[in-house]
């Protein structure tokens, strides 16, 4: 943690970034995000378990752009929405300074996003077990035991778009669901209008999603969002041969075609 | 409307349909239920929420006078989902009207006084009713003098009523059109409205100013008027904000604790200038 | 004995712990669903109970509030079937069913009362004012209350009454104290009179956490009045805001809402659903302007509504001290901290 605010110091100091975007102590036992900006305030930095924010949320966020070139404090998962902000041209090089953490604790110096792309590539994504046997779980379901699994879930959707605002990649400024010419997604809490509103999220994110779990953390009401992501992930590894958040010059599967691409789905 | 549901809309049928510009429509509409038609009243400056059934609600001001009865109008541009539909609707058509909502235009302070009326381009609505409402009631006021400018020749609303007030001997009339907007056969003055005024220098003695129009040309205006020796307190405009209920609960309308559907939408350059100017 | 919340035309009984079922089986019977805080996964919200073993034990507040049993996250207004050129318009057929609300806190209880000052203002929200004539709330104090919990600086407390037909006290025998607040209580109470006994001479207080005021409400407003201008507490407030809805959704006390319709070629229905003023759209004009378009602004906006705007309008505070935003927010938002902050500003 010492090492991490010299670092954010040195930086503030030298003018090589105007903001540090890091973890501060929050309320109760829970860090919140920082914004540091003078050097003395270095000191607010923390760096541990309960640090758990994707922070890249902000790197698209106006008010926080507004404040001038950030230098970020980077987890394993931070470090993969970068690269995937990267390849879909949201962030460039020497936009920012990222201040890598390995899951140790440890500040890695990473330069560029060839450094952030080898360094992930050493923890190759997987579910953990507890992700792997719920999605089983519903994987083993009927069709109809699934329907209702998932109407019980969305039922309690509220539309608060919690959802939304936390993820890094739902950095659209104008939401399918804020479209009323048509409306494409009802913008009403009730059944279909959830059901639609998470089905067009989930694959709107479907081969960029790089499976942080803020969206399962910010939702007020408690909906396994990160499965119909995880699963998702899945299902375009396998046919495509992509996961999000290992490249800065990925290409979006379901954007490109390729003359390899399966069109078994046509039958 | 039910005195149970403050949420449903009165049934009008749409009884005639005006092209006043490019994009820009009149509406004439009479209550589908001719004794809710009888027991209605409004006063100048109200507003009310138009629907189209299955697309939703538009906030408009009521643009005919309550001095006349049987019919209301409105007059919108289309911009967004309501007033698109609003657009394809045709007569006979039923669309719903509830209302009327909001504060009034104070005509009865001000029998005895100078009207002087300022308008640009779509704004010239709101200030219609008032207009009409005077007129109908001529003798109550002294003079009574308006300035309306548009862009161009083919964005300036109500042109035949322009020409008939014109006609008439009792108001002067003075519709201008930016520079550029002229067309070969334009007679009258071209100017932004706000030099147009300074030029007109109204007098503001026992005069009270009506201002309606784009946001730039309000702060265009406003030190004109000043210069002319009108007070705040008898300068009136209106604001608009985002509506949905229209009745001030749904919370969105407000200009700081001002809600623009219940305090407003007529509001005096003296109150305006207590409100932040987060509008 | 009596203690410091004690007002004379309070009844006050006792109901046995083991008069509960009894009580749940009458209230049932009388025609009422009740609403209850129920453990579900990990989360405590209130569902429909029939008896008092459903109920979660050992929280401090629940999930999500209780408004939606008097204001639905989603409501129809009306709806309409199209004819020919001709609109036919037809009110919501059902009534609302008569609603017994268990186990509210006493902060939850007195929001209700925050709900109806914005419905029952000049316009009467005949929708709201039909669901809360049929509601009962039967509340219950709290004996515990964490570092979120803030009732007692915005004029509530862990015993307060206010908004509560019935308030229940537990104490040491693990029976109930309870206060008969007012004729809706007293309609409960008659439908099983045998339950509540004469109440033992029991000091409430005792039976309720210690929760200090934080911040004076005066000095919030004063503060509030000269720093709507002041930009930078707005913005460093709201930095890491990411403008969603939970806040407002979880919020007892947050009552704006959309107005949506939907329809096919045959019909369709107007919806009222909840809004939240932390949205960009919320204020979005069609031509693209928008009169609060950073979300420094909107959280102001938030702030203001509630402890400013509200409190001179409607003479009422937005606000109950619930926590819920606080806990909630995906970004720790703590209002508690902000408006600490807000008061301890320098001049």
């Amino acid at each position: 943690m010492e090492e991490l605010r010299k670092k954010a110091r040195e930086l503030l100091e030298t003018g090589a970034v105007k903001v540090v975007i890091g973890y501060g102590k929050g309320s109760g036992q829970n860090a919140r995000a920082v914004f540091v900006r003078k050097a003395e305030y270095a000191d607010k930095l923390i760096c541990d378990e309960s640090c758990v924010q994707n922070l890249a949320v902000y790197l698209t966020k106006p008010e926080v752009k507004a404040l001038g070139k950030p230098a970020i404090v980077a987890k394993l998962p931070v470090l993969r929405t970068i690269l995937q902000l990267a390849a879909e041209n949201q962030i460039a090089e020497g936009d920012l300074v990222v201040l890598g953490v390995s899951p140790d604790g440890k500040i890695i110096d990473l330069q560029n996003f060839k450094a952030i792309e080898d360094y992930v590539a050493q923890f190759p994504f997987e579910l953990t077990p507890e992700q792997k046997a719920e999605i089983e779980k519903i994987g083993k379901m009927s069709l109809e035991e699934r329907w209702q699994y998932w109407q019980e879930q969305f039922g309690r959707c509220l539309k608060c778009y919690a959802c939304r605002a936390a993820c890094p990649l739902c950095y659209c400024s104008r939401c399918l669901v804020e479209c009323n010419q048509p409306q494409w997604v009802p913008a009403a809490p009730h059944a279909i209008g959830n059901l639609e509103w998470h089905i067009v999220r989930a694959m709107h994110l479907a081969g960029r999603c790089t499976n942080c779990g803020d969206c399962e953390r910010a939702c007020p009401v408690g909906i396994q969002l990160s499965l119909l992501n995880l699963k998702l992930a899945e299902e375009v590894l396998k046919n495509f041969k992509t996961r999000a958040g290992a490249s800065s010059k990925a290409e979006y599967a379901l954007g490109n075609w390729k003359e390899e691409d399966k069109e078994n789905f046509i039958k | 409307m039910s005195a149970e549901n403050i949420y449903k809309p009165y049934l009008m049928r749409i009884e005639k349909i005006t092209e006043e510009a490019p994009g820009v429509r009149t509406f004439r509409l009479v209550f589908a239920d001719e004794e809710e038609g009888k027991n209605f009243a409004f006063q100048a400056g109200q507003f009310g929420l138009y629907s189209v059934f299955g697309e939703g609600e538009s906030t408009f001001c009521i643009a005919s006078p309550p001095t006349r009865k049987g019919y209301i109008e409105c007059t919108f541009r289309e911009m967004g989902r309501v007033t698109k539909a609003l657009a394809k609707c045709e007569e006979g058509d039923i669309i719903g009207f509830r209302g009327p909502y909001g504060n009034i235009f104070p005509l009865e302070d001000w029998k005895g006084k100078n009207l002087l009326f300022i308008a640009g381009g779509i704004a010239l609505p709101p200030l219609r009713c008032v207009i009409l409402n005077a007129l109908d009631l001529r003798d109550r006021f002294k003079e009574i003098t308006i300035i309306y400018g548009a862009r161009t020749v083919a964005d300036l609303v109500y042109k035949h009523e322009l020409e008939e007030w014109s006609k008439r001997g009792d108001v002067k009339v003075i519709t201008t059109v930016d520079p550029g907007g002229e067309t070969p056969d334009w007679k009258g003055p071209v100017g932004f409205v706000p030099a147009v005024l300074e030029k007109a220098a109204p007098k503001s003695e026992n005069t009270i100013a009506l201002v309606c129009g784009p946001p730039i040309m309000i702060k265009l205006t406003l030190p004109v008027l000043a210069r002319l020796g009108f007070t705040p307190e008898n300068i009136f405009s209106t604001l608009e904000n985002r509506m949905k209920c229209g009745v001030g609960k749904c919370g969105r309308c407000n200009v700081g604790k001002v809600f623009v559907c219940k305090d407003g939408p007529v509001f005096t350059l003296a109150q305006l200038n207590t409100m932040p100017q987060e509008y | 004995m009596l203690g410091t919340f004690e007002k004379m035309d309070i009844e006050r009984k006792l109901l046995k712990k083991d008069s509960l079922d009894k009580l749940f089986e009458k209230i049932k019977g009388s025609g009422r669903r009740i609403l209850a805080p129920v453990q579900k996964d990990n989360m405590i919200t209130f569902e429909e109970v029939s008896s008092p073993g459903e109920l979660a034990q050992d929280y401090v507040q629940t999930t999500l509030s209780a408004k939606g049993a008097v204001f639905p996250r989603c409501e129809e207004l009306f709806s309409y079937k199209f004819e020919g050129k001709d609109v036919k318009v037809e009110e919501r057929k059902s009534e609302p069913k008569p609603t017994v609300i268990f186990g509210l806190r006493p902060c939850d209880a007195a929001s209700f009362a925050v709900l109806n000052s914005v419905f029952s203002w000049d316009y009467q929200d005949s929708l709201f004012k039909s669901r809360l004539e049929k509601t009962t709330v039967i509340s219950v104090s709290c004996a515990k209350a964490d570092e979120y919990c803030f009732c007692t600086s915005v004029g509530g407390g862990p015993g307060e009454t206010k908004g509560s037909d019935i308030l229940l006290t537990q104490i040491e025998s693990g029976d109930y104290l309870a206060e008969i607040v007012t004729e809706k209580g007293r309609g409960i109470v008659a439908l099983a009179p045998e339950l509540f006994v004469p109440a033992p001479t029991e000091d409430k207080e005792r039976y309720l956490v210690k929760l200090p005021k934080q911040f004076d409400l005066k000095t919030l407003n004063e503060k509030l009045a000269k720093n709507f201008d002041n930009t930078e507490l707005w913005i460093e407030q709201s930095l890491r805001c990411l403008g969603c809805g939970a806040c407002a959704f979880v919020c007892p006390a947050c009552v704006c809402f959309d107005m949506q319709d939907e329809a096919n070629k045959k019909g369709g229905v107007r919806l009222r659903c909840w809004d939240s003023c932390g949205f960009s759209l919320f204020t979005l004009h069609t031509s693209g302007h928008n009169p609060r378009s950073a979300q420094s602004q909107r959280w102001r906006q938030r702030v203001m509504h509630k402890f400013a705007y509200m409190p001179e309008r409607q003479n009422f505070i937005g606000c109950v001290g619930c926590g819920r935003c606080s806990r909630l927010c995906p970004v720790d938002m703590n209002l508690l901290e902000h408006l600490k902050e807000i008061v301890e500003s320098r001049d």
